[in-house]
């Protein structure tokens, strides 16, 4: 008697391709309890798919590399388990939203780059090498502020899931207004105010409409809707103090 | 496909644009029917006997329903971006629920008043 | 610009809140037992609480209605923010004149 080998299990993964909306290839890999996202990305792409483009790095979670929209949502695909986004053993993988598009799931990060110079997060220093360094006590107000929106990474999940960034091109975004207010609590920059001025020029933090898709998204916790509001605040009361 | 909209602050930042947006487009009209005082009374008189219709004390009921949500919305947006916040992820999300609670409460009592 | 529409936002939103409230509470009071001309007029022909509180109430709104729609026609009607600004300022002067004359209408300043 023949023992019949039980077909095995696979995971189909719709990935989009090329350049154009809408060009969806259909991949199967075997199914296993234990997998992530960005592995079941270079399984396709070792074995079945060499001409898939995609980014990743440190395949851990630290580094920001691999974001993607997976099933409707950016996430870190290193961190993203397949069993807990798969619905009906299907996934859906495609590149981050609002940014354009270079091939498959690698997006041109230019503009949210720029944006995050744009928005005032440039330090600049008031003391010399010869002075000692300065004494910042991190349970300072302005110090815990700023180290609770200190650790993004510049991934762009926030960037992506953001609307108001879909509807208003000149939108500096929340990654890029997360970090200005960081720089604004830095008790060590030279011109906080001028961090308000960069932070509301064009279409700055006052455009944000508090919708927390970046809160919600976010892989380490941010909250740029949080340090957006703190950005609006202190602009709100510079402006009305009679600043520029 | 998950929606990356489906959370409670993506519903209040709705129901506030979109009850901001219907107010706006009644109020010409509101501002009309009022101006009707101006010498119109019996016109006001008849707009207000046609106001009686079942339809149209629908209508003024959610209107008055709309503007309680926009009001409590906007008093969290309020909140929001002047008040210090407790945690960086206390936007507030339970003033969303309370909002809408109230905002319920309004529109019974219209209700009540009007059958 | 954009940071002083922003502060007037704000500030008319604040402005607002009790004038929402007060004309809330005076609906869900008066709309029992049905509503005429004549009892609104009653209310607010040459009353000088209702008068100057629904002047204030109008010019707040002439003020917030408009800069809200801007936000509505730049992100969603992909409007260029010079014309979105046009749009709304003309709907914001139609807000005021109609709204200041039914202050006057119902407040029997005119007739």
């Amino acid at each position: 008697m023949e023992a019949t080998k039980p077909a095995q299990r696979t995971l189909k993964v719709r990935i989009a391709r090329g350049t154009e909306d809408g060009n969806f290839t259909t991949y199967e890999v075997p199914w296993r309890e234990n997998q992530t996202v960005l592995d079941v990305v270079t399984e396709v792409q070792r074995r079945i798919e060499p001409t898939l483009s995609y980014r990743f790095a440190c395949r851990v979670g630290v580094c920001g590399s691999c974001a993607m929209t997976v099933n409707g949502k950016p996430r870190w695909t290193c961190r993203t388990h397949v069993s807990r986004v798969e619905e009906d053993g299907v996934i859906v993988i495609e590149p981050l939203r609002n940014m354009p598009r270079i091939k498959d799931l690698v997006v041109d990060m230019s503009e949210f780059f720029d944006k995050w110079k744009k928005a005032g997060s440039t330090f600049v220093g008031t003391a010399t090498r010869h002075e000692p360094p300065a004494a910042v006590s991190p349970t300072s107000k302005k110090r815990k502020m700023a180290d609770a929106a200190i650790e993004c990474i510049n991934c762009g999940v926030c960037y992506a899931s953001c609307d108001v960034v879909a509807w208003d091109k000149e939108y500096l975004g929340p990654a890029a207004l997360n970090r200005a207010w960081t720089l604004f609590n830095d008790e060590r920059h030279a011109d906080p105010k001028d961090v308000l001025k960069k932070a509301t020029s064009g279409s700055g933090c006052n455009s944000c409409h508090t919708q927390g898709n970046c809160m919600t998204h976010c892989p380490v916790s941010l909250s740029p809707t949080g340090s957006i509001a703190g950005l609006k605040k202190n602009a709100l009361l510079q402006f009305l103090k009679g600043g520029d | 496909m998950k929606s990356p909209r489906n959370h409670r602050a993506y519903w209040a930042f709705l129901g506030h644009r979109l009850s901001g947006l219907a107010l706006g487009v009644f109020l010409p009209a509101h501002f009309y029917v009022l101006g009707l005082a101006l010498e119109q009374q019996a016109r006001m008189d008849a707009f207000l006997k046609f106001a009686d219709m079942g339809a149209v004390k629908f209508g003024e009921w959610g209107l008055v329903l709309l503007l309680s949500i926009h009001m409590c919305f906007g008093l969290r947006l309020l909140a929001l971006e002047l008040l210090p916040w407790s945690t960086t992820r206390d936007a507030r999300l339970s003033w969303i629920s309370w909002g809408g609670v109230l905002s319920l409460c309004v529109g019974v009592i219209f209700a009540l008043g009007v059958i | 610009m954009e940071q002083r529409l922003f502060a007037l936002q704000r500030l008319s939103a604040m402005a607002m809140a009790p004038f929402v409230l007060v004309h809330l509470g005076i609906i869900l009071y008066a709309v029992r037992g049905g509503l005429t001309a004549a009892e609104i007029l009653a209310r607010t022909q040459g009353s000088l609480f209702w008068i100057p509180f629904y002047s204030l109430f109008v010019i707040s709104v002439a003020v917030h209605v408009p800069i809200g729609l801007r936000n509505i026609l730049i992100e969603w009607a992909r409007l260029s923010r010079g014309a979105a600004s046009v749009c709304c300022f003309a709907f914001g002067l139609l807000l005021l004149s109609m709204g200041l004359r039914a202050v006057a209408a119902v407040g029997g300043l005119l007739s």
